[in-house]
């Protein structure tokens, strides 16, 4: 064997063992898509059945149930509006401090980061009698408020980022022509960074989707998140494997797809941006 | 964030028991004294400190392969990457209900199936095993993290350098130490840092699989604080628990701040 063919084979040998690793790592998901088509009694078979004939019913049984849409339509709400929250108050103080920064700027942006370093169990306790003293204990504007604030340092940290790289020029163009502060956010800082905004908030929505800390905590039935409604399936009765094989599915689907979209920003913002 | 900080510290110090609301007053260190000498603390603590390494040294290591495997060229590469980090965007619970369930279930999951089929006695995980269990199910989905940040970090390595190394004739493993790894420090750094951070705290997979048991086998210091503050319905005591949790994590906290700081002066 020459060197070219060494080369070679141990090229398809690598690129095997990447395959295999890739297989393997998929697998439990694969195995979660597979079960939620099978029924209860296939789903528990030994040995497990490969070949089987799907079935939808238990997508149809989980709607009648669970109430499924209700759950989904509570991570919808709570993901997209603690995003949107978050969002409102980060580009103006994000333009504030990429355009106007001051002394502190960097020390106010690392204690914002560091906020998010701190165990959410430290403040179980007051964010819950808080939410208990004004009967927001199970509603949707509890999280909604929560995962606002909680999102809202990398949010801060990604804007930053992203608007540090619009020219200063340009702004002080548009000063000269009189746009006031308001325009200069609106119609400057934002349609140029619509790449990152559209970005960030993306990866704000997979972070919320699966946050589960809070929503175990804080909701039980009537704001309960897809989070909620899958855990209550820990303590189960009969079988039910393939109906929490088919909520799973369901509830990881559209987030999976998300989370795929938004590797690169997934990076950044999760190292804080340590890492770009 | 300051004000519920705020709160908890000062609950931390009072008589607050849920139950018994006429109970109050200043109560000084004593909820401290009753948290810490629990006799679920120092078991907490200790599984704590295993969740954590167990998960850091697993994540570390598997990322790092990973990361080299799919630092090539190679047909289907982009969904072979996809394939990789698809763990980490499924949603804790579920990730718990599935490995609970369908892997690690000791007469119908796929481990007992597997074994059974070897002819070997199949293991009950949970019931077993539950914080070597949990080290699994968390390192599978952190992985990905791992995986993806070492990726990045490899794809901007300098290659001329690689090459150069290769005529001196330097093997794959030496070329990996002496270059590769140097390369990598910063990031491994990284990601050890802010694993550390979430998984001081790690509370879904434990609240799905074996809420801390049996026993408190599987009790971390999250979890424990839960336990008191939610189930004991002790405030005073569980914020007590807060504070250390968060003198904890602030430890590790303060090296990454440092490095972060860094990355925003340049």
């Amino acid at each position: 064997m020459n060197e070219l063919q060494k080369k070679n084979l141990s090229n398809n040998l690598l690129t095997v063992t990447a395959w295999v690793c890739a297989c393997l790592m998929f697998f439990p998901i694969f195995w979660m898509v597979l079960t939620s088509f099978k029924t209860e009694l296939q789903a528990i078979a030994v040995p497990p059945k490969l070949v089987f004939k799907p079935t939808l019913e238990n997508f149809f049984l989980i709607q009648e149930r669970t109430s499924y849409t209700r759950y989904a339509w509570s991570s919808i709400v709570t993901s997209v509006g603690g995003t949107l929250l978050a969002m409102l108050i980060a580009i103006p103080a994000a333009y504030a401090m990429a355009f106007h920064p001051g002394r502190q700027t960097k020390g106010i942006l690392l204690w914002m980061l560091s906020t998010k370093m701190l165990p959410a169990v430290g403040v179980l306790m007051p964010v819950y009698l808080i939410c208990q003293k004004f009967g927001l204990l199970d509603t949707k504007i509890a999280l909604v408020v929560i995962f606002a604030l909680i999102n809202l340092p990398i949010i801060m940290m990604m804007l930053f980022n992203y608007f540090r790289e619009i020219p200063g020029e340009i702004l002080e163009a548009a000063r000269m022509d009189g746009a006031t502060v308001g325009r200069e956010v609106t119609q400057i800082v934002m349609p140029l960074s619509r790449g990152g905004i559209a970005s960030t908030v993306l990866l704000s929505i997979v972070l919320l989707w699966n946050e589960s800390f809070w929503s175990l905590n804080l909701t039980s039935s009537d704001a309960g998140t897809l989070v909620a409604l899958v855990a209550s399936f820990s303590s189960p009765e009969g079988l039910f494997w393939a109906k929490v094989s088919a909520v799973s599915t369901l509830a990881c689907a559209p987030i999976v797809v998300l989370g795929w979209l938004t590797q690169k920003q997934l990076v950044q913002g999760l190292s804080f941006g340590a890492i770009k | 964030m300051i004000v519920p900080l705020g709160m908890t510290i000062y609950f931390s110090t009072i008589r607050y028991q849920l139950l018994y609301p006429d109970r109050s007053g200043f109560n000084g260190w004593s909820n401290y004294e009753f948290f810490v000498t629990d006799p679920a603390f120092w078991p907490a603590i200790l599984n704590t400190l295993i969740l954590v390494g167990s998960v850091l040294a697993i994540t570390v290591v598997f990322g790092i392969l990973f990361a080299l495997l799919l630092n090539r060229p190679f047909r289907g590469r982009g969904l072979a990457r996809v394939m990789l980090i698809s763990p980490f965007f499924i949603m804790p619970t579920v990730n718990a209900l599935v490995w609970k369930n369908m892997m690690m279930n000791p007469i119908y999951g796929l481990f007992a199936v597997i074994s059974g089929a070897l002819g070997l006695e199949p293991i009950d995980w949970l019931s077993d095993y539950p914080l070597a269990s949990i080290v699994i199910i968390v390192s599978w989905q952190w992985i990905p993290f791992a995986f993806l940040i070492f990726l990045t970090s490899l794809q901007s390595q300098d290659q001329e350098q690689l090459e150069a190394a290769v005529l001196d004739g330097a093997g794959s493993f030496s070329r990996f130490r002496h270059f590769t790894l140097p390369h990598l420090a910063r990031s491994i750094a990284i990601v050890i840092l802010i694993q550390t951070i979430f998984h001081l705290a790690i509370f879904a997979e434990i609240f799905v699989t074996t809420a801390g048991g049996p026993g408190n086998q599987s009790t971390n210091l999250a979890f424990l604080i839960f336990a008191q503050a939610l189930q004991g319905f002790d405030v005073g005591v569980a914020s007590a628990g807060g504070v250390i949790a968060i003198i904890l994590a602030n430890i590790v906290a303060i090296f990454l701040i440092r490095i972060i700081g860094k990355n925003l002066a340049t």
